[in-house]
């Protein structure tokens, strides 16, 4: 008997105190340490290049407040570069979540933030307020772009309501509201004179490109609400992949169940949005990688996802900033280069969750 | 001992009422079998009794308790439930599968208890998965996959199992050894077992309760061996047949008469004709 | 004897629809030569196309008003078509050319020539539209037909197109950025127009778009059995390896001349053949004679708006036709997936 739990104990680390208890799929934790390691070096290596190259060593020095010698170091390490890369990282996690979260619900490994009308709604919103009022855009963006991210998404979810939340409705509802909102957006794109145009158009596109800590500080803050529920969200996500019966024998308030999760993705990807813009493919790659790496287990699956997501934005920042410097690529251009590819080798293995 | 019970049941698909006013009891720690031709409502009927299903009109009693007021989990601890046709997600395993069922015992804080590891080592062993447990599911036989299901719904604990047509599809051997398994279970531990056959003969064999249904209604329902004659037969399946005792179980045996028919004379010979 | 005189009686109801429906296309015609700037009433319109009098308004008929009425025309009977085999080969009822991609490789494409050319004429915009439409069209393509994509799941292919569609749109958006001036350009061409669409252009796009029409008569046949599925088909002895590659060449010369002439429009790929099986049913033969006409209907009546909705201004008809299309395919979902 003691023979067979070590068996299950190979798959699961399981830790219990007085009556609580808790698992994680051991593969997890390798995994995640060697992403975090990744991140950390990461982040020193793309704060150490830009116009002014730092070497990592005194990057460290300058982030932690250090004196290296040079003062333009400090500023540009803490007030350029450092409030950039870790927003990246923020919007990144957020998105991979976001991402993993709705392939879970809806089964498909092709659903996305991006393809369910979130991004367009938040783009026409952000759109509109460069386009038609010019002036008093800036602090009021990531507002108004979470305004409209979420209320296309809350007109998805009704429109796709009936009786039930079923998944494969709101995916094709997703794609008919994201069109509307396309087109109004090219409408305006359209009418708006040209420099108006090309500001909204680089919002579009999704960027960290001149964030600052304000921005870092409410992404951090929206992340450390949200994840939380996503994380715990993991093992009503197991249940949700059995199907809608067998999900509704094991004793699981399915719409209960989908319904939350759908808000806590729209919120992830909402405000990811609202801060560095419609950043494609994200959502969509890392769960597919983190997959591979873990398995499906939520438990597992979920942060896995989240810690790649961040690495993802980052990597992709730090090509957008260096191969054609002096001029920047916007991370979202690069996500959807490095993303499409693995996208077509995935459909052409005809494999989807 | 949970004692289900339907009462007045009506259940319906958006405008087409399937079952009307019925009233049925499931006996207590016995093989109950509901049969009877397509389309008659007994997949519908089960997925009343298990909750998969809201009632638009009646109620399904669970000791003498309407269970549309308890809560699921609350209900998924007393009925066990495996649906038609289930598909797992790619890359589980079958202990990750019978693990699953352990979800009604389970809250935020309480993920993963010993009572839920000696449950899931149970249903494993009992469905003779042990050695399999690490496997993906995607890479087992239908019958092999169809016992990881059981074993989900076998590690759940509950008194009372439903399963809805547990051997379509699945090839003789395999029916049999589900059957079998179900029999013990029932014969060991006195679970109250409900399950929807289409196979008259096997339901005749296993089942101590048969339920025969036609158009939403329950035609007759009894011991098989008292209830199972030819008028019954025509009555629900519309099917003319000879019915004899079976040599080896000793309960009643259905033979379909049809046309063509090959007749062969003593000696083998083909006499059609 | 009766199964005969009901199906005669059957062939007679579609027959009498599709004169109905032809009756309204040209209907639509004469109100879209005769709205604009200039109100020239139908009369006048009539006798200006047939004996040309060298008036101002015969002038303004035949330069400007009779190619983009033709335009539209064409540009609507193709995109419908072009939508119908799409739903055909992938027995998929969300394909259409825009869902798959080839509008967004035909925007980039053309993009790529402005960057490149500066201020080319319409007629450069229509080749490289052409090209990348057909270059887009044959990666979808091949994704379609690949083992494991597409026939099992319609969402699956309508996903895929979506993405592919996005990642196409976001390289045309880094281009935009690069370049002020090339963005300047070609924001109304993205948004789909039949503005300015001259004699020049028509001739030079409708040869495609005219010969994929001609195919898809005697491809109709074909496409029923096909949508039955492959297996059905090859025991019809319909070559179903060889239709689809022909079939698949169609919808993409359609689409991609439809591209080239007005930029990309969505949706009435989409639209017009589902009215079109609403009204006559499945059978391919009669699905695509009816889509065309009733595509030709659809972006005549969207251009006639696109030009009276913002007067003096106009709306691009794309825009329209996606603002009328959304809610119709969101209905579709709604009532088509009940699951």
């Amino acid at each position: 008997m003691s023979a067979k739990r070590q068996d299950g104990n190979d798959v699961w680390l399981v830790v219990r105190l007085r009556g609580l208890s808790m698992r994680l799929p051991r593969r997890s934790l390798p995994v995640m340490a060697v992403l975090l390691a990744l991140l950390a070096t990461m982040t020193v290596l793309s704060v150490s290049q830009g116009e002014l190259r730092i070497a990592p060593f005194e990057v460290v020095r300058a982030v932690v407040g250090l004196d290296t010698g040079n003062p333009d170091h400090a500023l540009v390490v803490r007030e350029f570069r450092l409030p950039r890369i870790v927003l990246a990282m923020l919007v990144g996690t957020a998105l991979a979540l976001s991402g993993a979260i709705l392939q879970g619900i809806t089964g498909n490994g092709l659903a996305e933030p991006g393809v369910l009308g979130i991004s367009q709604g938040a783009g026409l919103a952000a759109v509109a307020l460069l386009t038609l009022s010019p002036a008093t855009s800036g602090n009021l963006l990531p507002a108004v772009a979470l305004l409209g991210g979420l209320g296309a998404a809350a007109l998805i979810y009704l429109l796709a309501w009936d009786s039930g939340s079923s998944p494969m409705r709101l995916l094709l509802v997703g794609i008919g509201v994201a069109a509307v909102a396309s087109a109004l957006t090219t409408y305006l794109i359209v009418l708006g004179g040209i420099t108006e145009v090309q500001r909204a158009l680089l919002w579009l596109t999704g960027s960290v490109y001149g964030r600052s800590w304000g921005h870092v500080r409410t992404m951090g803050l929206w992340l450390l609400v949200l994840a939380p529920f996503a994380l715990l969200g993991a093992r009503a996500l197991n249940v949700l992949t059995l199907g809608e019966a067998p999900a509704k024998a094991l004793g699981q308030r399915v719409n209960f169940a989908r319904t939350g999760l759908i808000l806590v993705a729209v919120a992830l990807a909402s405000g990811a949005v609202a801060m560095a813009g419609a950043i494609s493919f994200v959502g969509l790659v890392a769960p597919h990688v983190a997959r591979r790496l873990v398995g499906p287990a939520h438990e597992g699956l979920l942060p896995v996802s989240a810690l790649f997501g961040a690495l993802l934005v980052l990597v992709a920042d730090l090509i957008g900033r260096t191969v054609i410097a002096p001029a920047q690529l916007p991370v979202g251009i690069v996500t959807a280069v490095i993303g499409a590819p693995y996208l077509l080798y995935l459909l052409l293995r005809g494999r989807s969750a | 001992m949970a004692m289900l019970a339907a009462q007045n049941l009506t259940l319906a698909y958006d405008q087409q009422v399937i079952i009307r006013e019925l009233g049925v009891t499931i006996p207590n720690g016995k093989v109950t079998a509901l049969v009877g031709p397509n389309g008659c409502g007994k997949s519908t009927l089960l997925r009343g009794l298990a909750r998969l299903m809201a009632p638009r009109a009646g109620a399904v009693l669970l000791d003498g308790k309407s269970i549309a007021r308890l809560s699921s989990k609350q209900v998924a601890r007393q009925l066990g439930v495996l649906p038609q046709g289930p598909t797992a997600p790619e890359g589980m395993t079958v202990r990750e599968l019978v693990s699953q069922g352990r979800y009604p015992h389970q809250s935020l804080l309480r993920q993963w208890s010993e009572e839920d590891e000696a449950a899931v080592e149970w249903a494993l062993e009992t469905t003779a998965l042990a050695d399999m447990h690490g496997r993906v599911l995607d890479t087992l036989s239908g019958g092999q996959k169809q016992r990881a299901w059981i074993a989900m719904t076998l590690a759940q604990q509950t008194p009372v199992l439903l399963l809805d047509e547990p051997t379509t599809f699945l090839d003789m051997a395999y029916q049999v050894e589900i059957l079998s398994l179900l029999d013990e279970l029932n014969e060991r531990e006195g679970r109250t077992i409900v399950m929807v056959l289409h196979d008259i003969n096997q339901a005749s064999r296993y089942a101590h309760h048969l339920i025969a249904m036609r158009g939403g209604q329950v035609v007759a329902e009894g011991d098989p061996r008292d209830i199972i004659d030819h008028s019954l037969i025509c009555d629900v399946f519309g099917l003319e047949c000879h019915v004899v005792r079976d040599p080896v179980s000793g309960t009643p045996l259905c033979l379909p008469q049809s046309c063509p028919l090959r007749l062969l004379n003593k000696e083998g010979r083909d006499t059609t004709p | 004897m009766t199964g005969n005189r009901a199906s005669a009686r059957r062939r007679f109801g579609r027959g009498a629809l599709l004169a109905l429906a032809a009756l309204v296309v040209i209907g639509l015609a004469l109100a879209s030569m005769s709205v604009g700037s200039m109100r020239i009433p139908f009369g006048e319109v009539l006798g200006g196309i047939f004996s040309p009098s060298g008036s101002i308004n015969d002038l303004i008929l035949t330069t400007v008003r009779l190619p983009r009425t033709l335009a539209g025309l064409l540009v609507g009977a193709s995109l419908a078509v072009a939508g119908a085999i799409m739903q055909a080969l992938t027995r998929n009822p969300l394909a259409s050319p825009g869902i798959l991609g080839v509008n967004a490789g035909a925007a980039l494409a053309v993009v790529i020539a402005v960057l490149l050319l500066g201020n080319p004429p319409l007629a450069t915009y229509a080749l490289f539209g052409l090209v990348g439409a057909l270059l887009a069209g044959a990666l979808v393509y091949a994704l379609a037909a690949a083992p494991g994509v597409g026939a099992s799941s319609p969402l699956r292919l309508a996903l895929a197109g979506a993405v592919l569609a996005a990642f196409l749109g976001s390289l045309t958006t880094a281009l935009l950025l690069l370049d002020l001036n090339t963005l300047d350009q070609v924001r109304f061409w993205t948004a789909g127009s039949l503005a300015g669409r001259d004699m020049e252009l028509l001739r030079l796009t409708a040869p495609y778009m005219l010969a994929g029409l001609l195919l898809s008569v005697p491809l109709a046949r074909q496409l029923t059995a096909l949508s039955l599925g492959d297996d059905v088909a090859r025991g019809l002895g319909v070559r179903s390896g060889w239709i689809k590659l022909v079939a698949g060449l169609v919808a993409v010369l359609l689409a991609g001349g439809s591209v080239a002439l007005a930029g990309p429009i969505g949706f009435v790929g989409l639209v017009a053949p589902h009215l079109a099986r609403f009204i006559v049913g499945v059978d391919y033969r009669w699905i695509v004679p009816l889509s065309a006409l009733l595509g030709a209907a659809l972006v005549s009546l969207g251009d006639v708006g696109a030009r009276l909705a913002a007067k003096p201004n106009e709306i691009p008809v794309g825009v329209l036709m996606a603002l009328i299309g959304a809610p119709f395919f969101i209905y579709l979902a709604r009532t088509r997936m009940r699951r």
